[in-house]
């Protein structure tokens, strides 16, 4: 605590010590000039001193000024229990540990009227660590009476006081969220969420979450602010036929500042339709799309909906408004799909196949001939149909197929269309071609997705055979996975060189995701 | 006997005031207060002459002056000058002089027998300073301050100096005033000796500021202890008609 006053003849003191050290010679003569100066009385207390340009000795000089004054003895920080963490700036919570660095930067940001005098060092003074009690000592300099400079220690109490920080007294209140994205999907199978949790990871548009839910038909997703919820609804609206609704729930509301507390929800349904399905168009919405159908097959759900007309291979894309403004839902999905086996396939010529436009240029239509495999060599009454499979299928071919001759289909428009035109109905619409069984292939695969983490997402066998068939759609259709990341599955590329696994049940032609569509798993 | 003063709320009173044993130079104050104060100290001995130096009030820095005559600058007008001369008794020469320096207070300190003088002094100057006042000059500065009036001050007894002053020079001057000098300050701590008090062989003046230790040091060195001047005849009344009191208290008794 000894204030020191600097003074020239001080300094001529020092710079004589460093010579005499060095052992140069004129130090003798300089020494006796700088020595032989008049003391004079200390002006307050009468002690001989060194004239300094206040002519006060020490003592007076620090029982008269106090340099620091102006500087605050006791500060208060304020730390949350919940988080372990100290309040930097308004709303700014940082960690850091007794003793550290950081803190003390922040112990001397907290201090005010340090910029006045020139800080010289700083340290901590240990105190218990649940003392609540912080102390550093600082040292301090400043000029006064012109030229004499002061330098002085001394120590500042930190009063450590408990605050629950933003964070922690939400979750206190259980009160994580403020925005809420429901999205539904009025569907059997989960493949088109397969394939928006495959979008969203890609694109990162659920970074912002607080937290994911899988409830009923859909999955919730939970955020701090409303903007951050519009956002996902927004990257929704782009890659998902959908709409939504927007609500709030009135919280709290202070009268007195006219703020409102609300938590805001956005219900988006995304389009009950999925992938393979069959579906029969209502008689309007037919004619809208260039009469296709209206019996048609979903070939894939992205931003539209792709309809293929089997018979004619005529295609369609009906956007989530077309669809809203028409609504209709599917006629049977893939569950519903029974196994034939291909007797006879003929491909459709040039000059058989209907002028239609717009017409897919990657599908064949075909005639086929099919038998049940169930009943394969018990019945041998084959079954015709056409197909839009023409360039995949082979005679000996497995297939899925809705046979509608025992169907028994509640479906709205269907019912009509059956009752206005009963003979234009098929036997038997094929949806897909089987590759296999669906565990070897299963094995076989060399590739995976990443998930995301979704609270109570069901895990049951039927969730996974749902993802399963969602790879295997990956697999068979090329432009579906464009869009998302396919990750090398290092683990299985392991397990399938020591043991290589017999994998001659799975047809040749099955398809597979080359290497060079996939990722590098990134393990971190 | 020294007092603490304040010229208008300043406590640099040596710059208002010229102080010598035979008369009393202000400087016109706003206030009466200032000048009443000299006046009640030492009106009934010396002549104390309320005026200006050319128009201003800083008449201590601007002359100089001793028992025998009083050096004013050239910037003096003549009314002023007449009516100093008024003011004054006819014994003191009065001399205005030509001198680049016109701040005469601050290059010169002295009394009744020397003078110390700033060394770039006109010789000119020099030889009017050693016949009007009657001193004997010594061109020297005061350790590093060559304005010898500003950062010391002597009377007849002693003198002080600013601090920062050497031994040797100390001595030396000393040795050439042939009085005792200290290193001291004034008012707090301040180097301006000259400027922070004034002093004659009876009395002293000094800036409100003035610590204990200061007046202690001053009135010292000055020799100052004694009676206070004029209050001699005062006294020995005083204690004649206690004696006589007390011995008839005791031949009542």
């Amino acid at each position: 605590m000894l204030p020191k006053p600097m003074t020239d003849a001080e300094a001529n003191h020092s710079n004589d010590r460093r010579k005499l050290e060095s052992g140069e010679m004129e130090y003798m003569s300089e020494e006796s000039v700088s020595t032989n100066i008049v003391q004079i009385s200390c002006c307050e207390c009468g002690l001989l001193i060194d004239p300094n340009p206040s002519n006060t000795c020490v003592n007076c000089l620090k029982s008269r000024i106090d340099i620091t004054e102006g500087i605050q003895k006791q500060v208060v920080l304020y730390f949350c229990r919940g988080c372990e963490r100290y309040m930097h700036s308004q709303g700014q919570w940082i960690y850091c540990a007794l003793e550290s660095r950081e803190l003390l930067s922040l112990c001397l940001k907290k201090l005010k009227g340090l910029v006045k005098v020139h800080l010289v060092d700083a340290s901590f003074v240990w105190t218990e660590p649940h003392s609540k009690r912080l102390k550093v000592k600082l040292k301090i300099q400043k000029e006064v009476f012109g030229g004499a400079i002061l330098q002085q220690s001394f120590v500042v109490e930190y009063v450590v006081n408990n605050f629950t920080c933003d964070a922690c007294h939400r979750r206190e209140a259980k009160d994580f969220w403020r925005a809420l994205v429901q999205v539904r999907q009025k569907a059997e199978h989960k493949k088109t969420f397969f394939y928006l949790e495959q979008l969203i990871l890609k694109h990162k548009a659920a970074e912002k979450c607080v937290s994911i839910k899988a409830v009923h038909e859909g999955v919730d997703f939970f955020f701090d602010k409303k903007d951050d919820a519009r956002k996902l609804v927004d990257f929704l609206q782009t890659v998902v036929p959908c709409r939504y609704n927007p609500s709030k729930e009135l919280v709290s509301h202070d009268i007195h500042n006219n703020t409102y507390n609300y938590k805001h929800t956005f219900a988006v349904e995304i389009l009950p339709i999925c992938k393979d399905d069959i579906v029969c168009l209502p008689q309007s919405l037919s004619t809208s799309l260039a009469n296709i159908g209206p019996l048609c097959i979903c070939l894939r759900v992205t931003n539209y909906v792709y309809l293929i007309d089997p018979y004619t291979l005529k295609v369609a894309e009906l956007s989530g408004q077309a669809y809203w403004r028409h609504p209709f839902r599917s006629m049977a999905n893939c569950k519903q799909l029974t196994e034939f086996i291909v007797m006879n396939i003929e491909l459709a010529g040039e000059s058989e196949t209907p002028h239609v436009y717009p017409r897919s240029e990657k599908h064949v239509l075909a005639d086929v001939w099919l038998v049940k495999s169930s009943e394969l060599g018990v019945n041998d009454k084959q079954i015709h149909t056409r197909t839009h499979l023409g360039h995949i299928l082979n005679v000996g071919d497995t297939v899925l197929a809705l046979d509608l001759a025992t169907a028994n289909i509640n479906e709205f428009n269907f019912e009509k269309y059956e009752t206005s035109s009963k003979s234009r109905i098929p036997d038997v619409i094929i949806v897909k071609k089987f590759y296999g069984d669906k565990t070897v292939r299963n094995r076989k695969r060399l590739w995976k997705l990443r998930r995301l983490d979704i609270e109570n997402a069901s895990q049951g066998s039927s969730a996974n055979r749902d993802f399963i068939d969602f790879m295997e759609d990956l697999e068979e259709d090329y432009i579906s996975r464009q869009h998302i990341n396919i990750f090398k599955d290092k683990e299985r590329e392991r397990k399938e060189s020591a043991a290589s696994v017999d994998v001659d049940e799975v047809d040749p032609d099955a398809p597979e995701i080359s290497l060079e569509e996939m990722l590098e798993d990134l393990t971190v | 006997m020294a007092l603490r003063v304040q010229f208008e709320g300043n406590n640099e009173i040596g710059a208002f005031t010229r102080l010598t044993n035979s008369y009393c130079l202000l400087g016109i104050s706003a206030s009466s207060n200032y000048y009443s104060i000299f006046e009640s100290e030492l009106g009934d001995v010396i002549p104390v002459c309320a005026t200006s130096i050319g128009g201003t009030r800083i008449v201590g820095r601007l002359c100089v002056g001793n028992r025998h005559g009083l050096l004013v600058p050239s910037i003096t007008s003549d009314e002023e000058l007449q009516h100093i001369r008024n003011t004054l008794p006819d014994s003191i020469e009065i001399q205005r002089i030509e001198e680049k320096f016109s701040a005469l207070g601050n290059i010169v300190a002295a009394n009744d027998y020397v003078a110390l003088i700033h060394p770039d002094i006109d010789r000119e100057t020099k030889e009017i300073i050693e016949d009007v006042l009657k001193v004997e000059t010594f061109a020297q500065s005061v350790g590093a301050h060559l304005l010898v009036g500003s950062y010391s001050i002597l009377n007849n007894k002693g003198g002080i100096v600013a601090p920062n002053v050497k031994i040797e020079q100390l001595n030396e001057l000393s040795t050439l005033l042939q009085i005792p000098l200290i290193a001291s300050t004034i008012n707090r701590g301040s180097h301006l000796i000259g400027g922070g008090m004034v002093v004659n062989d009876y009395i002293a003046f000094c800036g409100y500021d003035t610590t204990a230790t200061e007046l202690h040091l001053l009135e010292n060195i000055f020799q100052l202890k004694g009676a206070p001047i004029g209050s001699g005849e005062q006294q020995q009344q005083q204690q004649e008609e206690t004696m006589k009191r007390e011995n008839l208290i005791e031949s009542l008794l």
